[in-house]
């Protein structure tokens, strides 16, 4: 019970290279591109219950790319798209309940997809990602916050949060027993171009 | 009068028997629907939440019962019932009281060794801790097994008991089913199966 979203941003990249102070710190020019999201990354999710505890999964199909501008950070764009068909959550009735019309209805929403609009940086190494996620027929603007946590010349990590209240995907099966918001925590690498 | 007399069933008695009744009918009837596999999952799910909701309610009037038949004097059985008959009802009525207990207590253990671990949140309001037992997909299966068999068997006692207090009232024509409905003049304690048509108050 609970959906997803995802991206990835770019973000902070443009600061961090920007404090050349670091020696180590690759040139903004190094950062700038096209990268694929690459299969080591985790695509997290938790949806808390009445009671404490609660469901806790992952994705295991995905897919996704983001450019990074370097000259201005909101020019940014990032793609991302998740199969809910391969949501793994550790108990089969579980996930067969989560992939049934009551939540995902993966059969005829096989896909979900999350296209920013709109990227601001927040700090030093985060930005707010702005977009429009389409969940089983539904499209809508949602945030995440990204973290940039691992940066060299050929990849690039984040940490990227957000809740998404299900309800408004049509998924709102188990309510109020299971919370309405799904907590995403995803590790989001990119390998570049 | 609330409680029990000697020559028929209080008020306490007759609104708790009602109610159980009601509740058992409609928790079988409940638990056989939401049980069928082809059933619209989230329908699934909100009806097992109901027939959880309902079946405390049901364990919690079936205890109240249990204290409310120790602590109360039982009339007398109709006079005109037969050795036989007084036997075999007073073991259907044991059975049922067991029954009614013992029911919702296994399905109470099914929420609580399941590994999908759902909490029972009464009525969508408070929260009815699990039972201190393991989780484990060997209990769970054990657990509902043992519900759906003695709920069914509880089902089998409950035709037996219903048709036998309709007879009573339709072939017989006495009072065993009227002393239950509360609608049971004093005067025809004694002597009501002479009189099956005496007015009903
Ligand atoms: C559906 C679940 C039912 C349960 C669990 C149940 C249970 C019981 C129990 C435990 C007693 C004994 C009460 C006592 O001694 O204090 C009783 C008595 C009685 N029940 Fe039910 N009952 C049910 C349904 C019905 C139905 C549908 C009818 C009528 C059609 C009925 C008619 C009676 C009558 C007439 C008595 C009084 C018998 C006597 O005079 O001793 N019951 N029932
Ligand atoms: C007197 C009260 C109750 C009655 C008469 C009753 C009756 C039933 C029946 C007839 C079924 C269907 C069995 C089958 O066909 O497999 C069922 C299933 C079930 N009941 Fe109850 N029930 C009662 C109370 C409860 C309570 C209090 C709980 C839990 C708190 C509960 C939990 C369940 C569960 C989880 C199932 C489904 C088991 C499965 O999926 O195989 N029941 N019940």
């Amino acid at each position: 019970m609970k959906q997803f979203y995802g991206p990835c941003l770019a973000a902070c990249v443009l600061v961090l290279a920007a404090t050349s102070a670091e020696a180590r710190a690759p040139s903004l020019d190094d950062a700038a591109g096209r990268y694929d999201i690459d299969g080591s990354s985790q695509i997290n999710f938790s949806v808390a219950q009445t009671g404490g505890g609660g469901i806790s999964g992952k994705f295991g199909k995905f897919s996704g790319t983001f450019q990074l501008d370097g000259k201005d950070i909101r020019k940014s764009v990032v793609e991302f798209s998740l199969f809910p068909d391969t949501v793994q959550t550790g108990e089969p009735r579980i996930e067969k309940f989560l992939r049934s019309s009551a939540i995902f209805d993966t059969a005829n929403h096989p896909e979900i997809v999350f296209r920013s609009t709109k990227i601001t940086q927040t700090g030093e190494d985060t930005a707010e990602i702005e977009g429009k996620l389409t969940a089983k027929g539904t499209t809508r603007t949602e945030h995440f916050s990204a973290k940039l946590t691992k940066w060299n010349r050929r990849t690039i990590s984040f940490q990227i949060e957000g809740g998404i209240y299900r309800d408004h995907y049509n998924m709102s099966a188990g309510l109020p027993i299971y919370s309405n918001i799904v907590q995403f925590d995803m590790t989001v690498n990119g390998q570049k171009h | 009068m609330l409680r029990n007399r000697q020559d028929t069933f209080g008020w306490g008695a007759i609104v708790l028997h009602w109610a159980i009744a009601l509740l058992i009918v409609g928790l079988i009837a409940l638990g056989y629907v939401m049980t069928r596999p082809d059933i619209d999952p989230e329908l699934q799910f909100s009806l097992y939440q109901w027939h959880k909701s309902f079946g405390m309610t049901a364990l919690a009037l079936a205890f109240i019962r249990l204290i409310w038949w120790l602590s109360n004097i039982h009339p007398a059985p109709v006079a005109s019932l037969s050795a036989l008959e007084r036997r075999a009802s007073s073991v259907t009525h044991a059975l049922l009281l067991a029954l009614t207990i013992a029911v919702p207590l296994v399905g109470w253990a099914i929420a609580s060794t399941s590994t999908l671990n759902i909490p029972t949140l009464f009525f969508n309001r408070v929260l009815i801790p699990h039972l201190p037992m393991e989780k484990s997909e060997a209990a769970e299966t054990f657990w509902s097994d043992a519900h759906a068999w003695l709920a069914y068997g509880l089902a089998g006692l409950v035709v037996l008991h219903a048709g036998a207090a309709l007879l009573h009232h339709f072939w017989h024509r006495d009072v065993v089913l009227r002393r239950m409905l509360g609608i049971f003049r004093r005067d025809a304690a004694s002597n009501a199966h002479q009189q099956p048509e005496g007015t009903d108050r």
